[in-house]
């Protein structure tokens, strides 16, 4: 029997770990000389104030969106991919070619296209790893932060020494046709009538991630697929004695979470940059850790967390703009997150366990 | 080529592996004893930080080291907390040990100094100074091998020569030891341990210690030795470079010293040539920074010798009521 109501494990300890950890991070904002109440204030008018900031906060938590599925996936199969970064730097560069080497006639179906070579790349930079998990007992984690770098490395190559064009200096593609530019949400939004700025990044990638939360739902608790990768994750012996296949399981998770983190391109290679440059990725992988581990692994967690990271980034560059408190606090957050909802989870569960304990022996 | 430029390669090659041999031996300790460290880039970093920052306020490098100690073994004292007392998962908290030095730098750099993350210039005692070998001057005549003591040998700093004593040393505190012999058993099978009397805590505990002071020393050359002050993101991917020198090694300590050296070498020839020649193959510059990952997941993978990690690694050790 578990010690405590479900609602409590899903809600309570995380809103616990993640009061504590903004605690702390509120105690570095005392610590280097700031107002922790200001700095709260700044952030949210500059990230929820206005339109302008919501587009960047929902730009960024689209990004979040793709990579913390990505690593939610690969975690209900008991799998640790920490290679989101490589993945979405690979998809990256299945997005720039899928929308410089096709002629797209109209925008809707270069996302499409751009997706499918997204969700390809960051499968394959992902099956590797997978494969030599499943065959050769390489520890998924290790051989993951390999890949990581080795992807870096291959970007590097492919931007100074191929798809650069030529005569220019900046490592990063010629800017992709106007045919595969993605709609704005300030233009969706725009054409059904609500005003909403124009210059943001948001695009109609927004709505591709909040699909992909209502699929990966539905594969994890709605299909064999799906209950057979819990099934393996929550023990993995108990799953081939019912007969699921450990390197199939293995395999599948792996390549549905890499084609997820590939599908981050279509927000931030084709939605907002138009080219691919050199470190386009910017750490969102990382992030889908902190944001997979606070939502629970669960689709609507991973948005909610996702959400909350958006607003960080964007809430965070405005503090840089405005105050003297560098970007970085943001990374401080994020590392107090992972520590708190991931490493230090026992600290938090067990007192409330015992509350819970109590609790019920008071009743009866 | 010749032997001037062979042994400034080879030179270099020390001087970019001892970062990696310190923190490779930190991860030896911490891995043996069962406690997976991906937190070895950010323990550096804290300590490259603090070590910078203390060297350049007290004029002192050797207070900077012992700074860079401590700020390291904070982060050792965070991991160990999450791992072994409320047995979490090692591998998350090893990600958010990065990141938390990561962040921390910069933001406690910003406010000490406000140069953007970094530290001021070190200068004179506030820098380790290279240390020149008795008869370096007079020996430097004797053919080749003189020539060899007296460039390679000698002219290093302190934490040179301390990294490589350290891989005997280590040696000897693993397999020669009753601490050795524990540790190395608290990492394949702590309930034996356990029952022999002797506290799985306390011995893990211990290993994630002298992996702190391991990777603050690495840190405080890093920042005070190789370079002259704290740079953002300074480390940069020694961490995980260490993790796949030590999965190279398998984690054995003369084994470490002698991937470390490897992965060392790669640098500096990626440093020095921008492009090479194999053999009329032109392997571009990219490809040379990205072979120490390569060669770890064929190692990994077991092409080439199987590599077989600490079997209770990773695993938090709950005694039995």
């Amino acid at each position: 029997m578990n010690a405590m109501p479900g609602w409590a494990d899903a809600i309570v300890v995380p809103l616990i770990s993640v009061l504590i950890a903004f605690a702390i991070s509120s105690g570095v904002i005392l610590a280097i000389g700031e107002s922790p109440v200001e700095a709260m204030t700044l952030m949210v008018t500059g990230a929820l104030g206005s339109s302008y900031g919501w587009g960047y906060t929902l730009y960024y938590a689209t990004n979040f969106i793709f990579t913390g599925l990505a690593v939610a996936v690969a975690f209900h199969a008991g799998l640790f991919n920490i290679g989101g970064e490589g993945q979405a730097t690979l998809g990256g560069l299945g997005v720039a070619l899928a929308c410089l080497f096709v002629p797209w006639p109209h925008w809707s179906l270069a996302l499409i296209g751009a997706m499918a070579a997204g969700a390809a790349f960051g499968a394959l930079w992902a099956a590797l790893p997978g494969w030599l998990q499943a065959r050769r007992g390489s520890h998924v984690v290790i051989t993951t932060i390999m890949f990581n770098f080795i992807a870096a490395a291959v970007l590097n190559y492919v931007l100074v020494n191929v798809l650069r064009p030529t005569g220019s200096m900046d490592p990063a593609t010629a800017r992709f046709p106007g045919a595969t530019n993605l709609p704005t949400l300030g233009e969706i939004l725009g054409a059904i009538g609500i005003p909403f700025s124009r210059s943001t990044p948001a695009n109609v990638s927004l709505f591709v991630a909040l699909a992909a939360c209502v699929a990966v739902w539905l594969l994890i608790w709605r299909t064999r697929a799906g209950y057979e990768i819990r099934a393996f994750g929550k023990s993995d012996r108990a799953a081939v004695y019912a007969g699921i296949s450990p390197v199939r399981i293995t395999m599948l998770a792996m390549l549905v979470s890499g084609a997820l983190a590939g599908l981050m391109a279509i927000n931030n290679v084709m939605g907002e940059a138009e080219r691919l440059m050199l470190n386009a990725v910017e750490g969102a992988g990382f992030i889908g850790i902190a944001v997979a581990l606070m939502g629970r692994s669960h689709p609507f967690g991973v948005l909610l967390a996702a959400l909350l990271f958006g607003f960080l980034y964007q809430g965070g560059a405005e503090l840089a703009l405005w105050t003297s408190i560098p970007r970085e606090l943001i990374t401080v957050i994020q590392a107090l997150v992972i520590l708190f909802t991931g490493a230090l989870d026992n600290m938090v569960r067990q007192p409330v366990e015992a509350l819970f304990l109590r609790l019920r022996k008071g009743a009866k | 080529m010749d032997l001037p430029t062979a042994l400034q390669i080879l030179d270099s090659m020390i001087r970019l592996g001892t970062p990696l041999l310190l923190a490779c031996l930190a991860g030896l300790f911490s891995e043996r004893a069962g406690i997976f460290d991906i937190g070895l880039e950010g323990k550096m970093l804290s300590a490259a930080f603090l070590s910078a920052a203390v060297a350049f306020v007290t004029g002192s490098v050797w207070l900077g080291v012992l700074a860079g100690l401590v700020a390291a073994l904070m982060m050792s004292a965070i991991h160990g907390l999450a791992s072994i007392t409320f047995r979490g998962n090692q591998l998350i908290s090893g990600v958010a040990i990065n990141f938390l030095a990561s962040g921390l730098t910069v933001l406690l750099g910003q406010y000490w100094f406000a140069l953007g993350g970094r530290t001021p210039s070190l200068e004179g005692a506030a820098r380790f100074q290279p240390i020149t070998l008795p008869f370096a001057q007079e020996l430097r005549e004797v053919p080749v091998l003189g020539l060899i003591y007296a460039e390679l040998i000698s002219g290093h700093t302190a934490l040179v020569y301390l990294a490589f004593a350290l891989v005997p040393l280590s040696w000897w505190l693993l397999y020669r030891t009753r601490f050795g012999l524990r540790l190395r058993a608290v990492g394949e099978n702590p309930a034996a341990v356990d029952t022999a009397g002797v506290s799985v805590v306390g011995i893990r505990y211990a290993a994630v210690a002298i992996c702190g002071l391991l990777t603050g020393l690495a840190g405080a050359y890093l920042a005070c030795g190789l370079s002259a002050g704290f740079v953002k993101e300074m480390t940069a991917g020694r961490g995980y470079i260490a993790l796949a020198a030590l999965i190279f090694a398998k984690w054995r300590p003369w084994q470490a010293l002698a991937a470390t050296m490897l992965f060392g070498l790669l640098e500096a020839v990626a440093n020095r040539y921008q492009s090479l020649d194999l053999w009329g193959v032109p392997l571009p510059v990219q490809f040379m920074q990205a072979l120490p990952y390569i060669l770890t997941v064929v190692i990994l993978a077991g092409f080439v010798g199987k590599a077989i990690p600490p079997r209770a690694g990773g695993q938090p050790y709950v005694k039995e009521r």
